[in-house]
């Protein structure tokens, strides 16, 4: 017998908030990050196969397509490690819950998503500046 | 009539509950995930300093810095972490979005066995580089 219940309201009835932003990237960093562990795997298997093998591989990311593949890459990864590090800490429960919710304002965990993105920017940003510097030392 | 909202029938609610699954193991995943979470922050950590020790990537340099004992055993590590981790992640993200049981199914033993695979790869490929030692340079 189908379930005739009715269901309740979903997505449509919440205030738009930053975890919403947060979760949903999450989920797909995450699911780049699975293709990306393919490419941390292809690269182990050319590095063990030879010199050849390991050209192809190293050929591909230094193409536009790779090194925007790799830019997306970096940024996933440390966006889903600054995310992660937050939804670690927010397991412990610190912090919520009726002791500690100040109805005047609204509580920080609404807005602390926009300090993980910055800082997974910012540091996206960083690794770029250090890698292009590292590599412009290299060819002097 | 009904001894419960919702029911049917004269069955007792134990009767439809018994062996559905204990309890007790309801958490299982939720701390796997966590815990190879936990792993992961400092390992990938270290291999973001490593991929950039490593450009511009010449070979020799390459397979030396990754044959390093120290380095092969965290390269390993984080593999072994990384795959497991995507593993339990997809999981979920199958059981939420992909609603046909057949194809449900379908993947969920496929990407168990591509995490598997994909985490085994790794690991001998690094055992190769590992045990082949550096070329003399």
């Amino acid at each position: 017998m189908p379930n005739t219940r009715p269901l309740s309201p979903h997505l449509g009835i919440y205030r738009w908030r930053v975890n919403m932003l947060q979760s949903t990237l999450h989920r797909l960093t995450g699911l780049f990050l699975c293709l990306g562990a393919l490419l941390v795997t292809w690269g182990l298997i050319a590095a063990a196969d030879g010199e050849a093998a390991w050209s192809m591989f190293v050929g591909f990311f230094s193409s536009w397509i790779g090194l925007m593949l790799l830019f997306i890459w970096s940024w996933s990864l440390l966006f889903h490690l600054c995310n992660g590090i937050q939804h670690l800490v927010r397991d412990t429960g610190h912090n919520f819950g009726p002791p500690t919710r100040d109805r005047t304002h609204d509580p920080v965990y609404w807005s602390t998503g926009w300090f993980v993105i910055a800082v997974s920017v910012a540091v996206t940003v960083l690794v770029w500046v250090l890698l292009i510097v590292r590599m412009q030392g290299g060819a002097a | 009539m009904s001894a419960y909202p919702g029911q049917r029938g004269l069955r007792n609610p134990l009767k439809i509950a018994r062996g559905l699954g204990s309890s007790k193991t309801g958490v299982h995943h939720w701390w796997l995930q966590r815990a190879t979470a936990v792993a992961l922050v400092p390992l990938s950590i270290w291999f973001l300093f490593l991929v950039g020790d490593l450009v511009p990537a010449d070979y020799p340099m390459v397979l030396a810095t990754i044959g390093q004992p120290v380095n092969a055993v965290f390269l390993i590590v984080l593999a072994g972490c990384l795959f497991w981790h995507g593993a339990l992640g997809l999981q979920v993200i199958v059981e939420d979005y992909v609603h046909i049981r057949w194809l449900e199914l379908t993947l969920q033993i496929a990407l168990r066995f591509g995490a598997l695979l994909g985490a085994l790869a790794c690991v001998m490929a690094m055992l190769a580089i590992w045990l082949a030692g550096t070329p003399p340079s």
